[in-house]
Protein backbone atom coordinates (compact mmCIF):
# COMPACT_ATOMS: atom_id res chain seq x y z
CA UNK A 1 0.00 0.00 0.00
CA UNK A 2 1.42 3.55 -0.95
CA UNK A 3 1.59 6.20 1.61
CA UNK A 4 1.12 10.22 0.92
CA UNK A 5 4.06 12.00 1.18
CA UNK A 6 3.04 13.44 4.48
CA UNK A 7 2.14 10.04 6.02
CA UNK A 8 5.75 8.83 4.94
CA UNK A 9 7.38 11.73 6.12
CA UNK A 10 5.50 11.58 9.24
CA UNK A 11 6.46 7.87 9.84
CA UNK A 12 10.30 9.04 8.73
CA UNK A 13 10.50 11.87 11.21
CA UNK A 14 8.64 9.17 13.97
CA UNK A 15 11.96 7.02 13.46
CA UNK A 16 9.48 4.12 11.59
CA UNK A 17 10.54 2.75 7.93
CA UNK A 18 7.62 4.19 5.55
CA UNK A 19 6.97 2.63 2.31
CA UNK A 20 10.28 4.48 1.19
CA UNK A 21 13.21 7.15 2.15
CA UNK A 22 10.98 10.80 1.45
CA UNK A 23 12.59 12.57 -1.11
CA UNK A 24 12.76 16.13 -0.26
CA UNK A 25 14.45 17.50 -3.12
CA UNK A 26 14.52 21.10 -2.40
CA UNK A 27 13.93 23.11 -5.55
CA UNK A 28 13.88 26.65 -6.20
CA UNK A 29 14.63 28.45 -9.05
CA UNK A 30 14.22 25.20 -10.95
CA UNK A 31 9.92 26.34 -11.00
CA UNK A 32 11.19 29.19 -13.29
CA UNK A 33 12.91 27.05 -15.84
CA UNK A 34 9.32 24.95 -15.92
CA UNK A 35 7.35 27.88 -16.78
CA UNK A 36 9.47 29.20 -18.81
CA UNK A 37 10.48 32.25 -17.37
CA UNK A 38 13.25 34.30 -16.17
CA UNK A 39 13.73 34.09 -12.09
CA UNK A 40 12.55 37.61 -11.46
CA UNK A 41 9.71 37.43 -13.86
CA UNK A 42 8.98 33.88 -11.50
CA UNK A 43 9.62 35.13 -8.26
CA UNK A 44 7.40 38.20 -8.88
CA UNK A 45 4.38 36.49 -8.69
CA UNK A 46 3.00 33.51 -6.16
CA UNK A 47 0.74 32.29 -9.16
CA UNK A 48 3.71 31.32 -10.71
CA UNK A 49 5.52 30.02 -8.06
CA UNK A 50 2.18 27.73 -6.46
CA UNK A 51 2.58 26.52 -10.45
CA UNK A 52 6.33 25.76 -10.36
CA UNK A 53 6.12 24.00 -6.79
CA UNK A 54 3.52 21.74 -8.15
CA UNK A 55 4.89 21.01 -11.51
CA UNK A 56 7.97 20.01 -9.88
CA UNK A 57 6.69 17.99 -6.90
CA UNK A 58 4.70 15.88 -10.09
CA UNK A 59 8.08 15.87 -12.86
CA UNK A 60 10.78 14.78 -9.44
CA UNK A 61 7.95 13.29 -7.45
CA UNK A 62 9.26 14.64 -4.43
CA UNK A 63 8.14 14.47 -0.96
CA UNK A 64 7.33 17.76 -0.33
CA UNK A 65 6.19 21.90 -1.96
CA UNK A 66 8.97 24.27 -0.81
CA UNK A 67 7.64 27.60 -0.03
CA UNK A 68 11.13 29.11 -0.18
CA UNK A 69 11.71 31.94 -2.45
CA UNK A 70 15.31 33.55 -1.45
CA UNK A 71 17.01 34.08 1.63
CA UNK A 72 17.19 38.14 0.69
CA UNK A 73 13.50 38.24 0.63
CA UNK A 74 13.81 38.39 4.47
CA UNK A 75 16.58 41.63 4.43
CA UNK A 76 13.70 43.41 1.98
CA UNK A 77 11.61 43.60 4.71
CA UNK A 78 14.60 45.43 6.86
CA UNK A 79 14.73 47.76 4.01
CA UNK A 80 17.15 46.01 1.44
CA UNK A 81 17.16 45.59 -2.06
CA UNK A 82 17.78 42.57 -4.03
CA UNK A 83 20.00 41.64 -7.12
CA UNK A 84 18.90 38.84 -9.57
CA UNK A 85 20.99 37.33 -11.90
CA UNK A 86 20.19 34.89 -14.45
CA UNK A 87 21.64 31.68 -13.76
CA UNK A 88 21.38 31.65 -10.02
CA UNK A 89 19.79 32.63 -6.83
CA UNK A 90 19.17 36.20 -5.93
CA UNK A 91 21.68 37.92 -4.05
CA UNK A 92 21.00 40.78 -1.02
CA UNK A 93 22.03 43.87 -2.55
CA UNK A 94 23.90 45.38 -0.04
CA UNK A 95 24.34 45.86 4.10
CA UNK A 96 20.40 47.50 5.43
CA UNK A 97 22.88 48.43 9.00
CA UNK A 98 25.73 50.62 8.11
CA UNK A 99 26.92 51.36 11.04
CA UNK A 100 26.72 49.39 14.20
CA UNK A 101 24.94 52.30 16.08
CA UNK A 102 22.05 51.97 13.69
CA UNK A 103 21.31 49.08 15.77
CA UNK A 104 20.36 50.86 18.85
CA UNK A 105 16.91 52.26 17.22
CA UNK A 106 16.51 48.99 15.13
CA UNK A 107 13.16 48.00 14.97
CA UNK A 108 11.67 44.81 13.53
CA UNK A 109 9.57 45.31 10.38
CA UNK A 110 5.80 44.35 10.22
CA UNK A 111 5.50 41.05 8.11
CA UNK A 112 2.19 42.44 6.58
CA UNK A 113 3.95 45.58 5.36
CA UNK A 114 6.41 43.20 3.69
CA UNK A 115 5.50 42.71 -0.17
CA UNK A 116 7.54 39.86 -0.84
CA UNK A 117 7.34 38.26 2.39
CA UNK A 118 3.34 38.60 1.45
CA UNK A 119 4.25 36.66 -1.93
CA UNK A 120 5.34 33.67 -0.05
CA UNK A 121 2.61 33.63 2.21
CA UNK A 122 -0.05 33.86 -0.93
CA UNK A 123 1.92 30.80 -2.14
CA UNK A 124 1.51 28.74 0.84
CA UNK A 125 -2.04 29.76 0.82
CA UNK A 126 -2.07 28.75 -2.60
CA UNK A 127 -0.25 25.33 -2.62
CA UNK A 128 -2.84 24.53 0.81
CA UNK A 129 -5.57 25.22 -0.93
CA UNK A 130 -4.25 22.51 -4.03
CA UNK A 131 -2.65 20.00 -1.57
CA UNK A 132 -4.62 19.95 1.80
CA UNK A 133 -2.63 17.38 4.05
CA UNK A 134 -1.24 15.11 1.88
CA UNK A 135 2.30 16.71 0.79
CA UNK A 136 3.78 18.68 3.35
CA UNK A 137 4.74 22.62 2.64
CA UNK A 138 7.66 23.66 3.69
CA UNK A 139 8.27 27.48 4.56
CA UNK A 140 12.22 29.07 5.59
CA UNK A 141 13.30 31.30 8.21
CA UNK A 142 16.38 32.56 8.44
CA UNK A 143 17.96 32.51 11.88
CA UNK A 144 17.98 35.97 13.99
CA UNK A 145 21.23 34.77 14.29
CA UNK A 146 22.31 34.56 10.86
CA UNK A 147 20.27 36.98 9.40
CA UNK A 148 22.91 39.61 10.14
CA UNK A 149 25.63 38.26 7.81
CA UNK A 150 23.10 40.01 5.16
CA UNK A 151 22.08 42.35 7.33
CA UNK A 152 25.45 44.37 7.78
CA UNK A 153 27.98 41.94 6.01
CA UNK A 154 29.92 38.64 7.76
CA UNK A 155 33.30 40.41 8.53
CA UNK A 156 30.92 43.18 10.26
CA UNK A 157 29.04 40.93 11.82
CA UNK A 158 32.20 38.96 13.56
CA UNK A 159 33.81 42.10 14.71
CA UNK A 160 30.13 42.88 16.91
CA UNK A 161 29.77 39.47 18.45
CA UNK A 162 33.66 39.61 19.81
CA UNK A 163 33.56 43.61 20.11
CA UNK A 164 30.24 44.46 21.31
CA UNK A 165 28.17 42.20 23.44
CA UNK A 166 25.33 44.98 24.18
CA UNK A 167 24.71 45.45 20.35
CA UNK A 168 24.92 42.13 19.59
CA UNK A 169 22.41 41.43 22.10
CA UNK A 170 20.06 43.86 21.02
CA UNK A 171 20.19 42.94 17.49
CA UNK A 172 19.49 39.48 18.56
CA UNK A 173 16.43 40.68 20.22
CA UNK A 174 15.29 42.52 17.32
CA UNK A 175 15.65 39.70 14.78
CA UNK A 176 13.86 37.05 17.08
CA UNK A 177 10.59 39.02 16.86
CA UNK A 178 10.82 39.10 13.30
CA UNK A 179 12.00 35.67 12.99
CA UNK A 180 9.24 34.42 15.44
CA UNK A 181 6.28 36.22 13.70
CA UNK A 182 7.81 35.55 9.98
CA UNK A 183 7.79 31.84 10.90
CA UNK A 184 4.39 32.25 12.67
CA UNK A 185 2.65 33.84 9.85
CA UNK A 186 3.93 30.95 7.21
CA UNK A 187 2.33 28.56 9.88
CA UNK A 188 -0.80 30.30 10.10
CA UNK A 189 -1.07 30.36 6.34
CA UNK A 190 -0.76 26.97 6.22
CA UNK A 191 2.99 25.76 6.03
CA UNK A 192 3.35 21.89 7.78
CA UNK A 193 7.10 23.32 8.90
CA UNK A 194 9.76 26.07 9.01
CA UNK A 195 13.11 25.33 8.30
CA UNK A 196 15.41 27.15 10.34
CA UNK A 197 18.48 27.99 8.51
CA UNK A 198 21.47 28.99 10.74
CA UNK A 199 24.61 28.41 9.41
CA UNK A 200 26.33 30.61 11.25
CA UNK A 201 26.17 28.55 13.92
CA UNK A 202 27.72 25.58 12.06
CA UNK A 203 31.22 24.81 13.02
CA UNK A 204 32.07 25.57 9.58
CA UNK A 205 31.50 28.89 10.95
CA UNK A 206 32.07 29.60 14.70
CA UNK A 207 33.07 27.05 17.50
CA UNK A 208 30.95 25.06 19.82
CA UNK A 209 31.65 26.91 22.36
CA UNK A 210 30.71 30.51 20.99
CA UNK A 211 27.56 28.70 19.61
CA UNK A 212 26.50 27.51 23.16
CA UNK A 213 26.40 31.34 24.11
CA UNK A 214 25.41 32.69 21.07
CA UNK A 215 23.26 30.45 18.15
CA UNK A 216 21.94 28.10 20.72
CA UNK A 217 21.24 30.58 23.05
CA UNK A 218 18.86 32.42 20.22
CA UNK A 219 17.62 28.95 19.18
CA UNK A 220 16.42 28.43 22.95
CA UNK A 221 14.47 31.82 22.33
CA UNK A 222 12.82 31.32 19.17
CA UNK A 223 12.19 27.58 18.32
CA UNK A 224 9.89 27.55 21.44
CA UNK A 225 7.72 30.40 20.39
CA UNK A 226 7.46 28.70 16.78
CA UNK A 227 3.83 27.13 16.74
CA UNK A 228 4.86 23.75 14.43
CA UNK A 229 7.90 21.70 13.61
CA UNK A 230 11.24 22.96 12.67
CA UNK A 231 14.25 21.55 10.93
CA UNK A 232 17.62 23.30 11.26
CA UNK A 233 19.55 23.90 8.50
CA UNK A 234 23.29 24.68 8.37
CA UNK A 235 23.03 25.22 4.76
CA UNK A 236 26.29 22.68 3.99
CA UNK A 237 28.34 23.96 6.87
CA UNK A 238 29.34 21.25 9.73
CA UNK A 239 27.74 19.98 12.38
CA UNK A 240 29.10 16.98 13.56
CA UNK A 241 30.16 18.38 17.05
CA UNK A 242 27.01 20.19 17.93
CA UNK A 243 24.45 17.58 16.85
CA UNK A 244 23.37 16.83 20.11
CA UNK A 245 23.28 20.83 21.23
CA UNK A 246 21.35 21.01 18.05
CA UNK A 247 18.98 18.35 19.21
CA UNK A 248 18.59 20.17 22.32
CA UNK A 249 16.79 23.15 21.21
CA UNK A 250 13.91 21.23 20.70
CA UNK A 251 14.36 21.09 16.70
CA UNK A 252 12.98 17.81 14.32
CA UNK A 253 15.21 17.40 12.01
CA UNK A 254 18.91 18.96 10.65
CA UNK A 255 19.81 19.45 7.60
CA UNK A 256 23.56 18.13 6.94
CA UNK A 257 26.32 18.84 4.36
CA UNK A 258 28.19 16.48 1.90
CA UNK A 259 31.40 17.48 4.06
CA UNK A 260 30.54 14.98 7.00
CA UNK A 261 29.96 11.08 7.04
CA UNK A 262 26.23 10.68 7.24
CA UNK A 263 26.71 6.89 8.94
CA UNK A 264 28.39 9.17 11.72
CA UNK A 265 25.96 11.49 11.84
CA UNK A 266 23.41 8.82 11.72
CA UNK A 267 24.75 7.54 14.59
CA UNK A 268 25.41 10.65 16.88
CA UNK A 269 21.72 12.10 15.65
CA UNK A 270 20.83 8.70 17.92
CA UNK A 271 17.25 8.38 17.46
CA UNK A 272 16.86 12.53 18.74
CA UNK A 273 16.38 14.41 15.21
CA UNK A 274 16.19 13.23 11.89
CA UNK A 275 18.70 14.13 8.96
CA UNK A 276 17.84 15.89 5.65
CA UNK A 277 20.71 15.54 3.28
CA UNK A 278 23.25 15.16 2.05
CA UNK A 279 23.78 14.87 -1.73
CA UNK A 280 26.50 17.68 -2.78
CA UNK A 281 24.27 20.12 -4.80
CA UNK A 282 27.58 21.45 -6.30
CA UNK A 283 29.32 18.47 -7.51
CA UNK A 284 25.44 17.35 -8.85
CA UNK A 285 25.97 20.01 -11.71
CA UNK A 286 27.77 17.50 -13.88
CA UNK A 287 26.71 14.01 -12.48
CA UNK A 288 26.25 11.81 -14.98
CA UNK A 289 22.91 9.60 -14.33
CA UNK A 290 25.10 6.47 -13.01
CA UNK A 291 26.81 8.99 -10.27
CA UNK A 292 23.45 9.79 -9.42
CA UNK A 293 22.15 6.52 -8.66
CA UNK A 294 25.38 5.95 -6.99
CA UNK A 295 25.22 9.24 -4.44
CA UNK A 296 21.66 8.20 -3.88
CA UNK A 297 22.77 4.54 -2.84
CA UNK A 298 25.10 5.78 -1.00
CA UNK A 299 23.37 8.02 1.05
CA UNK A 300 20.49 5.74 1.58
CA UNK A 301 22.65 2.99 2.80
CA UNK A 302 24.29 5.16 5.39
CA UNK A 303 21.53 6.63 6.99
CA UNK A 304 18.19 5.01 5.25
CA UNK A 305 17.20 1.82 7.83
CA UNK A 306 15.45 3.10 10.79
CA UNK A 307 13.93 5.90 9.59
CA UNK A 308 14.42 9.68 10.49
CA UNK A 309 15.97 10.11 7.03
CA UNK A 310 14.82 12.01 4.56
CA UNK A 311 17.00 11.71 1.20
CA UNK A 312 17.92 15.36 -0.48
CA UNK A 313 20.75 17.94 -1.56
CA UNK A 314 22.79 19.13 1.58
CA UNK A 315 22.05 23.09 1.01
CA UNK A 316 18.43 23.48 1.02
CA UNK A 317 18.20 24.54 -1.98
CA UNK A 318 19.14 22.77 -5.43
CA UNK A 319 21.56 25.10 -7.73
CA UNK A 320 19.61 26.45 -10.74
CA UNK A 321 22.75 24.97 -12.69
CA UNK A 322 21.50 21.64 -12.45
CA UNK A 323 20.32 20.01 -15.42
CA UNK A 324 16.90 18.41 -15.20
CA UNK A 325 18.47 14.97 -16.74
CA UNK A 326 20.36 14.87 -12.82
CA UNK A 327 16.89 15.49 -11.14
CA UNK A 328 15.26 12.71 -13.38
CA UNK A 329 17.84 10.16 -12.52
CA UNK A 330 17.75 11.17 -8.36
CA UNK A 331 14.15 10.67 -8.42
CA UNK A 332 14.34 7.45 -10.41
CA UNK A 333 17.12 6.22 -8.33
CA UNK A 334 14.94 7.16 -5.08
CA UNK A 335 12.33 5.37 -6.19
CA UNK A 336 14.04 2.31 -7.00
CA UNK A 337 16.39 1.84 -4.02
CA UNK A 338 14.46 4.40 -1.21
CA UNK A 339 12.03 0.80 -0.70
CA UNK A 340 11.84 -0.54 2.45
CA UNK A 341 13.45 -2.50 3.76
CA UNK A 342 16.37 -1.57 1.87
CA UNK A 343 17.71 -5.45 1.95
CA UNK A 344 20.23 -4.72 -1.09
CA UNK A 345 22.16 -2.80 1.83
CA UNK A 346 24.82 -5.06 3.01
CA UNK A 347 25.72 -6.74 -0.20
CA UNK A 348 26.06 -3.32 -2.30
CA UNK A 349 28.27 -2.18 0.49
CA UNK A 350 30.57 -4.86 0.64
CA UNK A 351 31.11 -3.89 -2.99
CA UNK A 352 31.31 -0.38 -2.31
CA UNK A 353 33.09 0.06 1.27
CA UNK B 1 55.70 22.19 15.05
CA UNK B 2 57.77 23.86 17.28
CA UNK B 3 57.07 24.82 20.62
CA UNK B 4 56.74 28.69 19.29
CA UNK B 5 54.60 27.80 16.45
CA UNK B 6 52.10 25.86 18.54
CA UNK B 7 52.05 28.79 21.58
CA UNK B 8 51.34 31.23 19.13
CA UNK B 9 48.88 29.14 17.37
CA UNK B 10 46.97 28.60 20.55
CA UNK B 11 47.13 32.54 21.33
CA UNK B 12 45.39 33.16 18.10
CA UNK B 13 42.81 30.59 18.21
CA UNK B 14 42.07 31.78 22.04
CA UNK B 15 41.75 35.23 19.97
CA UNK B 16 44.52 36.56 22.58
CA UNK B 17 45.71 39.50 20.74
CA UNK B 18 47.80 40.98 23.80
CA UNK B 19 49.25 37.38 24.26
CA UNK B 20 49.95 37.03 20.45
CA UNK B 21 51.70 40.93 20.95
CA UNK B 22 53.96 39.86 23.54
CA UNK B 23 54.92 36.41 21.65
CA UNK B 24 56.09 38.28 18.91
CA UNK B 25 57.81 41.07 20.92
CA UNK B 26 59.68 38.46 22.79
CA UNK B 27 60.45 36.76 19.77
CA UNK B 28 62.32 39.54 17.88
CA UNK B 29 64.36 39.91 20.52
CA UNK B 30 65.93 36.97 18.64
CA UNK B 31 65.32 36.86 15.32
CA UNK B 32 64.53 39.37 12.12
CA UNK B 33 60.73 40.39 11.44
CA UNK B 34 61.01 38.30 8.41
CA UNK B 35 62.59 35.03 10.23
CA UNK B 36 59.07 36.05 12.77
CA UNK B 37 56.49 36.16 10.18
CA UNK B 38 58.33 32.85 7.91
CA UNK B 39 58.83 30.91 11.08
CA UNK B 40 55.77 31.88 13.35
CA UNK B 41 53.25 33.71 12.09
CA UNK B 42 53.23 31.64 8.53
CA UNK B 43 53.41 28.25 10.07
CA UNK B 44 50.75 29.08 12.57
CA UNK B 45 47.94 30.63 10.30
CA UNK B 46 49.12 27.33 8.05
CA UNK B 47 47.72 25.08 11.18
CA UNK B 48 44.87 27.23 11.36
CA UNK B 49 43.93 26.63 7.98
CA UNK B 50 44.38 23.17 7.76
CA UNK B 51 42.44 22.97 11.10
CA UNK B 52 39.85 24.47 9.51
CA UNK B 53 39.56 22.61 6.78
CA UNK B 54 39.47 19.39 8.91
CA UNK B 55 36.34 20.97 11.01
CA UNK B 56 38.24 21.64 13.93
CA UNK B 57 38.85 25.35 13.90
CA UNK B 58 35.77 27.42 12.83
CA UNK B 59 36.06 30.48 10.49
CA UNK B 60 35.56 33.25 13.05
CA UNK B 61 38.86 32.06 14.50
CA UNK B 62 40.66 31.87 11.17
CA UNK B 63 39.03 35.73 10.55
CA UNK B 64 40.23 36.67 13.48
CA UNK B 65 43.42 34.80 13.60
CA UNK B 66 44.00 36.62 9.76
CA UNK B 67 42.94 40.31 11.57
CA UNK B 68 45.34 39.66 14.31
CA UNK B 69 48.77 38.88 12.55
CA UNK B 70 48.07 41.51 9.56
CA UNK B 71 48.08 44.37 12.41
CA UNK B 72 51.24 43.18 13.69
CA UNK B 73 53.06 42.20 10.67
CA UNK B 74 51.79 45.36 9.72
CA UNK B 75 53.31 47.25 13.04
CA UNK B 76 56.74 45.57 12.31
CA UNK B 77 57.05 45.71 8.66
CA UNK B 78 55.68 48.39 7.24
CA UNK B 79 54.47 48.05 3.88
CA UNK B 80 57.04 50.34 2.48
CA UNK B 81 59.61 48.34 4.15
CA UNK B 82 62.59 46.97 2.04
CA UNK B 83 62.42 43.35 4.08
CA UNK B 84 58.49 42.95 1.98
CA UNK B 85 58.90 39.96 0.03
CA UNK B 86 59.94 40.47 -3.56
CA UNK B 87 56.64 38.93 -5.70
CA UNK B 88 55.11 39.17 -8.69
CA UNK B 89 52.79 42.11 -8.95
CA UNK B 90 49.38 40.46 -7.03
CA UNK B 91 45.77 41.32 -6.77
CA UNK B 92 42.89 39.75 -5.10
CA UNK B 93 39.09 40.04 -6.09
CA UNK B 94 35.67 39.32 -5.31
CA UNK B 95 34.27 38.08 -8.94
CA UNK B 96 30.69 39.45 -9.52
CA UNK B 97 29.38 37.95 -5.92
CA UNK B 98 28.53 40.71 -3.00
CA UNK B 99 30.57 37.73 -0.55
CA UNK B 100 33.54 39.53 0.48
CA UNK B 101 34.73 37.73 3.58
CA UNK B 102 36.31 35.25 1.88
CA UNK B 103 38.51 37.74 0.33
CA UNK B 104 39.20 39.63 3.33
CA UNK B 105 40.79 36.54 5.42
CA UNK B 106 43.24 35.57 2.02
CA UNK B 107 43.99 39.33 1.95
CA UNK B 108 44.76 39.72 5.38
CA UNK B 109 46.76 36.23 5.57
CA UNK B 110 48.92 37.43 2.32
CA UNK B 111 49.78 40.36 4.40
CA UNK B 112 50.43 38.99 7.74
CA UNK B 113 52.94 36.84 5.45
CA UNK B 114 54.54 39.60 3.94
CA UNK B 115 52.93 39.75 0.92
CA UNK B 116 51.94 43.32 -0.94
CA UNK B 117 49.40 42.78 -3.02
CA UNK B 118 46.54 45.45 -4.54
CA UNK B 119 42.53 44.65 -3.14
CA UNK B 120 40.21 45.62 -6.05
CA UNK B 121 37.35 44.72 -4.09
CA UNK B 122 34.35 43.40 -6.07
CA UNK B 123 34.90 43.69 -10.00
CA UNK B 124 32.73 41.77 -12.87
CA UNK B 125 34.71 39.96 -15.81
CA UNK B 126 35.15 42.86 -18.24
CA UNK B 127 36.33 45.68 -15.19
CA UNK B 128 38.60 43.13 -13.95
CA UNK B 129 40.29 42.25 -17.35
CA UNK B 130 41.12 46.17 -17.70
CA UNK B 131 42.16 46.45 -15.02
CA UNK B 132 44.63 43.29 -14.83
CA UNK B 133 45.81 44.32 -17.92
CA UNK B 134 46.39 47.77 -17.15
CA UNK B 135 48.69 46.92 -14.08
CA UNK B 136 50.38 44.42 -15.31
CA UNK B 137 48.97 41.55 -12.92
CA UNK B 138 50.74 38.59 -12.85
CA UNK B 139 49.61 36.73 -9.95
CA UNK B 140 45.61 36.77 -9.82
CA UNK B 141 43.49 35.63 -6.84
CA UNK B 142 40.10 35.50 -7.42
CA UNK B 143 37.36 34.54 -4.52
CA UNK B 144 33.56 33.60 -4.95
CA UNK B 145 30.69 32.16 -3.15
CA UNK B 146 28.23 31.60 -5.98
CA UNK B 147 28.41 28.84 -8.19
CA UNK B 148 27.34 31.31 -10.94
CA UNK B 149 30.44 33.71 -10.32
CA UNK B 150 32.92 30.41 -10.12
CA UNK B 151 31.92 29.90 -13.75
CA UNK B 152 32.78 32.98 -15.00
CA UNK B 153 36.31 32.33 -14.01
CA UNK B 154 36.17 30.42 -17.49
CA UNK B 155 35.59 33.68 -19.09
CA UNK B 156 37.99 35.46 -17.29
CA UNK B 157 41.10 33.12 -18.21
CA UNK B 158 40.04 32.83 -21.39
CA UNK B 159 40.02 36.94 -22.30
CA UNK B 160 43.57 36.72 -20.81
CA UNK B 161 44.67 34.14 -23.41
CA UNK B 162 42.91 36.16 -26.17
CA UNK B 163 44.95 39.31 -24.74
CA UNK B 164 48.17 37.20 -25.11
CA UNK B 165 49.28 38.03 -21.68
CA UNK B 166 50.23 35.21 -19.29
CA UNK B 167 48.31 35.90 -15.63
CA UNK B 168 48.71 33.18 -13.14
CA UNK B 169 44.99 32.79 -12.06
CA UNK B 170 44.71 30.97 -7.96
CA UNK B 171 41.05 30.41 -7.41
CA UNK B 172 39.13 29.67 -3.75
CA UNK B 173 35.80 29.74 -2.20
CA UNK B 174 32.94 27.43 -1.11
CA UNK B 175 31.74 26.19 -4.95
CA UNK B 176 35.67 24.91 -5.44
CA UNK B 177 35.75 23.29 -1.99
CA UNK B 178 32.30 21.24 -3.11
CA UNK B 179 33.37 20.28 -6.53
CA UNK B 180 37.37 19.38 -6.19
CA UNK B 181 37.38 19.60 -10.34
CA UNK B 182 36.02 22.55 -10.70
CA UNK B 183 38.66 24.37 -11.10
CA UNK B 184 40.63 23.00 -13.11
CA UNK B 185 37.07 23.28 -15.14
CA UNK B 186 37.58 26.86 -15.26
CA UNK B 187 40.97 27.17 -16.71
CA UNK B 188 42.36 28.46 -13.31
CA UNK B 189 46.37 27.75 -12.60
CA UNK B 190 45.41 26.21 -8.95
CA UNK B 191 43.01 26.46 -6.07
CA UNK B 192 43.74 27.19 -2.55
CA UNK B 193 41.48 25.27 0.07
CA UNK B 194 41.92 27.88 2.71
CA UNK B 195 44.08 31.15 2.76
CA UNK B 196 46.91 29.69 4.20
CA UNK B 197 47.19 27.67 1.03
CA UNK B 198 47.09 30.63 -1.04
CA UNK B 199 50.23 32.04 0.81
CA UNK B 200 51.88 29.32 -0.01
CA UNK B 201 51.35 28.79 -3.74
CA UNK B 202 51.83 32.59 -4.09
CA UNK B 203 55.28 31.67 -2.53
CA UNK B 204 56.42 28.87 -4.73
CA UNK B 205 55.15 30.31 -7.73
CA UNK B 206 57.24 33.39 -6.32
CA UNK B 207 60.50 31.84 -6.73
CA UNK B 208 59.69 30.11 -9.60
CA UNK B 209 59.18 33.19 -11.64
CA UNK B 210 62.50 34.74 -9.87
CA UNK B 211 64.43 31.56 -11.36
C1 LIG C 1 26.87 30.99 6.08
C2 LIG C 1 26.18 30.75 4.76
C3 LIG C 1 25.06 31.53 4.46
C4 LIG C 1 24.56 32.65 5.37
C5 LIG C 1 25.47 33.87 5.16
C6 LIG C 1 25.95 33.94 3.71
C7 LIG C 1 26.76 35.13 3.29
N1 LIG C 1 28.06 35.11 3.44
O1 LIG C 1 26.20 36.06 2.80
C8 LIG C 1 23.12 32.89 4.84
C9 LIG C 1 22.10 32.11 5.63
C10 LIG C 1 22.68 34.34 4.85
C11 LIG C 1 23.25 32.30 3.44
C12 LIG C 1 22.42 32.66 2.43
C13 LIG C 1 22.59 32.27 1.11
N2 LIG C 1 23.41 31.30 0.64
CO1 LIG C 1 24.71 30.43 1.78
N3 LIG C 1 26.07 29.53 2.71
C14 LIG C 1 26.65 29.76 3.86
C15 LIG C 1 27.83 28.78 4.08
C16 LIG C 1 27.45 27.73 5.12
C17 LIG C 1 29.12 29.51 4.47
C18 LIG C 1 29.38 30.69 3.56
C19 LIG C 1 30.37 31.70 4.06
O2 LIG C 1 30.08 32.88 4.16
N4 LIG C 1 31.58 31.27 4.37
C20 LIG C 1 32.64 32.13 4.75
C21 LIG C 1 33.69 32.24 3.68
C22 LIG C 1 34.79 33.16 4.12
O3 LIG C 1 34.20 30.94 3.44
P1 LIG C 1 34.80 30.53 2.05
O4 LIG C 1 34.26 31.36 0.97
O5 LIG C 1 34.69 29.06 1.88
O6 LIG C 1 36.34 30.96 2.19
C23 LIG C 1 37.35 30.15 2.73
C24 LIG C 1 38.00 29.25 1.68
O7 LIG C 1 37.10 28.82 0.69
C25 LIG C 1 39.16 30.06 1.18
N5 LIG C 1 38.98 31.03 0.10
C26 LIG C 1 37.97 31.88 -0.16
N6 LIG C 1 38.26 32.68 -1.19
C27 LIG C 1 39.48 32.33 -1.61
C28 LIG C 1 40.26 32.84 -2.65
C29 LIG C 1 41.52 32.28 -2.89
C30 LIG C 1 42.35 32.83 -3.99
C31 LIG C 1 41.98 31.20 -2.09
C32 LIG C 1 43.26 30.57 -2.37
C33 LIG C 1 41.20 30.71 -1.04
C34 LIG C 1 39.95 31.27 -0.81
O8 LIG C 1 39.58 30.77 2.32
C35 LIG C 1 38.46 31.11 3.16
C36 LIG C 1 38.87 30.96 4.61
O9 LIG C 1 39.59 29.79 4.85
C37 LIG C 1 28.01 28.15 2.65
C38 LIG C 1 28.31 26.67 2.59
C39 LIG C 1 29.71 26.29 3.06
N7 LIG C 1 29.80 25.17 3.71
O10 LIG C 1 30.66 26.98 2.81
C40 LIG C 1 26.66 28.44 1.95
C41 LIG C 1 26.68 28.85 0.48
C42 LIG C 1 27.73 29.88 0.28
N8 LIG C 1 25.39 29.50 0.27
C43 LIG C 1 24.94 29.36 -0.93
C44 LIG C 1 23.77 30.02 -1.41
C45 LIG C 1 23.27 29.61 -2.78
C46 LIG C 1 23.09 30.99 -0.65
C47 LIG C 1 21.88 31.81 -1.09
C48 LIG C 1 22.00 32.42 -2.46
C49 LIG C 1 20.60 30.96 -0.97
C50 LIG C 1 19.40 31.64 -1.54
N9 LIG C 1 18.81 31.06 -2.57
O11 LIG C 1 19.00 32.66 -1.08
C51 LIG C 1 21.83 32.90 0.01
C52 LIG C 1 22.53 34.20 -0.40
C53 LIG C 1 22.54 35.21 0.69
C54 LIG C 1 22.94 36.57 0.24
N10 LIG C 1 24.05 37.07 0.75
O12 LIG C 1 22.24 37.16 -0.54
C55 LIG C 1 25.78 28.38 -1.73
C56 LIG C 1 26.55 29.05 -2.89
C57 LIG C 1 26.88 28.11 -4.02
C58 LIG C 1 25.76 28.01 -5.00
N11 LIG C 1 24.85 27.05 -4.84
O13 LIG C 1 25.69 28.81 -5.90
C59 LIG C 1 26.71 27.73 -0.63
C60 LIG C 1 28.12 27.38 -1.05
C61 LIG C 1 25.99 26.46 -0.14
C62 LIG C 1 26.08 25.29 -1.11
N12 LIG C 1 26.75 24.21 -0.75
O14 LIG C 1 25.56 25.34 -2.20
N13 LIG C 1 24.29 31.45 3.32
Amino acid sequence: MSMTPMQRTLAALGHREPDRVPLFLLLTEHGARELGLSIEAYFSRAENVIEGQLRLHRKYRTDCLYAFYYAAIEVEAWGGSTLFIENGPPLCAGPVIRSPAQIDSLQPPAIAGAAGLGRVLDTIRGLKARVGDTVPIVGVAISPFSLPVMQMGFDRYLDLIFDQPARFERLMQANIEFTVEWANAQLAAGATAICYFDPVSSTTSIPRELYLSTGMDVARRVLPRIKGPTATHMASGRVMPILGDIADTGTAIVGVSALEDLAELKAAAHGRVALLGNLNGIEMRRWSAEQAEFAVRRAIAKAGRGGGFLLGENHGEVPYLVPDEVLLAISAAAERWGRYPLDWIEAWQKDNP
Amino acid sequence: MNDQVRAFRALLESLDRVGAENAISQALTAMTPIQVIDQIVVPALEEIGRAWEAGEVALSQVYMSGRICEALVEAVLPPSDPDRKHQPRSAIVTLSDFHMMGKRIVYSHMRASGFELFDYGRMDVDELVERVLADKIRVLMISVLMLPSALKVAEVCRRFKEAGVVVRVIVGGAPFLFDDKLWREVGADAMGRNAAEAVALVGGWMQEMEA
